[in-house]
């Protein structure tokens, strides 16, 4: 059988989803035999490539660099995965959206008791005003509830998806724990 | 000027990009770390109640979520004024030693061994932890048997493996059950003869490391962690410490309640990290390292025997003096592991670890809150005040990774003078640049996190605009 090129993302997110992968413990090695790992935070590609069968986004899309990315690997993948509950609706990083990114920043970085206050903004990329859910910018074909979703949750919908079953894929899933 | 750009920089847990200049004679002058996205928890936790904070705050990091919860917690303890009961705190150290163990075992066989075990210049589609597992399984299966245990240690207490819910304002929410301790006790040893034959392992092939040794963040600085009062090391208890490079110490013992009084922070336009620094020596030059390298640095003994026995051959690197070299962090993060095991077996051993007596309840007595631990790459600062609501008012929070931040960029600086020469850019120097970061094991994820989604093209330009080389991986 052919292996499927996998591609996993992490954007505004805290990992744990990534983590939560990685608690497939040995299963981990299992996952080697059906895919290729083509891009990752955990590999040494650093150009999200062409022909992609399966991306697993974690995170919700902050910045304009977060947007580019997101169009690019689109792009580049048949099957997109919104993978836990910050790239499914935007969760802890849209906390931050009731008061939204200027004033947000203007209250870290230009308290009193700081040394040099100020908000950053020279060669870094700007925030944009609201974190949001990936299926806010482009179409999503599977969306994985849970902060995050448990090792098993996420181990069955890639051995699914391996084979295809991509209508019934019985998933032990839900929002929050 | 001409500009080096890495980005993003992988196997760490978090992405960042780092820019390195060139001066006219070819020679790297300056280097910066630069983390480009920032989440804001200080922020959006205010005017929500104190006893969201140890579940919420968790979320700031997958890796390290038991740290906050902790941290979060010993903070919430002083808003209620309370002394908590003694097995709670026990049964915290605990889950503390797991969230240790699968941390320290992700930066060294997931993350560092591919490096190590591969090369540097190995190629870059197979210099990953699957790569590892192809040449050496055994090595592979030790790492995820390793990672796994300290997960499940988090399971068996807290009832999941990432952003548990167990450590509450006063202690912890439920006993551990009789099972728990007999399915981690019965594990132990399996696991100290993984990481003693690890450390063995390690030790033997430290020459072939040295040239590394020598050029990955090879500098005197100031030392900072807990420590315990007998000298020892320390991760949950004790008082901070500061030791300056020469192994004394600079000022007396103080508590995390007045970390204000020695630690400050800097805004740099560049970062959305701050960089901390130990005020009485002013920015920069207040620079510190956290982590376990300081932690060994800082402690006289461990306090359990398999443990002091490596950390008297550790010790030996420098001479009884403060292990200068950052590289040398992966080998500390071994010992602390075998210490890890050795203090979950004694705390464990002791019965009174079932007492059902685990939570102090009580509200609001105090307004401010600070609690600090030892989190896997360094001290933790959670510092809340809240209105008589327990709605919080204020939040600071100082990250590991944060502490390390005036030292990454000066390790960073030393290593591409050393590797990155401007008339040729090879893939494996620019790898040994990342490497430095990753003896760091820096945090992305906890408080701002980084994404350097640029596709990792490499330019260098001379002053008149022209590119003089490229590379593209």
């Amino acid at each position: 059988m052919k292996k499927l090129r996998l591609a996993t993302l992490w954007l505004d997110g805290c990992s744990g989803c990534h983590m939560s992968l990685l608690d497939a413990d040995e299963r981990l090695l299992e996952l080697t035999t059906f895919f290729d790992i083509v891009y990752s935070p955990l590999v040494d590609v650093k150009q999200f490539p062409e022909k992609v069968d399966i991306t697993c986004i974690e995170g919700a899309i902050s910045s304009p660099e977060d947007e580019r990315l997101l169009a690019e690997v689109r792009k580049r993948t048949r099957l997109l995965v919104a993978m836990g509950d910050c790239a499914v609706t935007g969760n802890i990083p849209a906390m931050r959206n009731i008061e939204g990114a200027p004033a947000m920043l203007q209250n870290i970085y230009t308290g009193q008791e700081l040394l040099q206050p100020q908000v950053p903004g020279t060669d870094i990329p700007v925030l944009n005003d609201k974190a949001l859910p990936i299926h806010h910018f482009v179409p999503v074909d599977l969306f994985i509830p849970g902060c995050p979703p448990s090792a098993d949750t996420l181990f069955t919908t890639l051995t699914a998806l391996v084979k295809g079953e991509t209508d019934q894929i019985p998933l032990p899933a839900c929002f929050g724990a | 000027m001409q500009q080096i750009t890495i980005a993003p920089v992988t196997r760490i847990e978090g992405h960042a990009c780092i820019r390195l200049f060139v001066d006219d004679n070819g020679g790297v002058c300056d280097a910066r770390f630069q983390v480009t996205q920032i989440r804001g928890f200080e922020r959006f936790i205010t005017g929500r109640p104190f006893f969201e904070m140890p579940s919420l705050t968790a979320r700031i990091c997958g890796i390290c979520p038991v740290s906050h919860q902790l941290a979060s917690a010993k903070a919430c303890d002083q808003l209620l004024a309370v002394t908590i009961p003694a097995t709670a705190a026990r049964l915290r150290a605990i889950l503390n030693f797991g969230q240790l163990i699968q941390s320290h075992a992700l930066s060294f066989f997931y993350l560092s061994a591919p490096d190590l075990l591969l090369s540097m210049d190995h190629p870059v589609a197979t210099r990953n932890f699957f790569g590892v597992a192809e040449k050496d399984p055994q090595f592979a299966r030790d790492g995820i048997g390793l990672r796994k245990f300290g997960q499940q240690v988090i399971e068996r207490l807290a009832g999941r493996r990432i952003h548990p819910t167990w450590a509450v304002p006063g202690g912890v929410r439920s006993p551990l059950e009789h099972s728990a301790r007999d399915a981690i006790l019965s594990d132990l040893p399996a696991m100290q003869t993984l990481v003693r034959n690890h450390l063995q392992r390690f030790q033997d092939s430290l020459s072939r490391y040295q040239e590394y040794a020598d050029n990955f963040g090879s500098f005197p600085s100031l030392f900072l962690s807990l420590v315990g009062d007998q000298d020892q090391l320390e991760h949950y208890h004790g008082n901070l410490r500061f030791i300056d490079a020469h192994g004394t110490t600079i000022i007396n013992d103080f508590s995390p309640a007045n970390y204000q009084e020695y630690i400050g922070e800097a805004v740099e336009p560049w970062t959305y990290l701050k960089f901390p620094y130990y005020l009485p020596q002013g920015y920069p030059d207040g620079m510190y390292r956290v982590g376990p390298l300081a932690r060994l640095n800082v402690s006289r003994c461990c306090g359990t025997r398999h443990a002091d026995s490596e950390l008297s051959l550790f010790k030996q690197l420098a001479a009884g003096k403060p292990v200068l070299n950052s590289f040398h962090a992966h080998y500390a993060r071994l010992i602390e592991v075998l210490y890890a095991l050795e203090m979950m077996e004694q705390l464990l051993a002791d019965s009174s670890i079932l007492d059902p007596h685990v939570r102090a309840v009580a509200g609001v007595n105090q307004f401010e809150g600070i609690g600090a631990i030892e989190a896997p790459r360094g001290t933790l600062i959670h510092h809340y005040r809240v209105d008589a609501d327990g709605l919080i008012v204020r939040a600071n929070l100082i990250i590991a990774t944060g502490h390390n931040n005036l030292a990454m960029n000066k390790a960073i600086l030393q290593a591409a003078r050393r590797y990155i020469v401007n008339d040729r850019l090879e893939e494996g120097m620019l790898n040994r640049v990342e490497a430095v970061i990753r003896t760091f094991d820096p945090c992305l994820s906890c408080s701002t996190h980084a994404v350097g989604s640029m596709p990792f093209v490499i330019e260098l330009i001379a002053p008149d605009g022209q590119c003089i080389d490229r590379i593209r991986r």
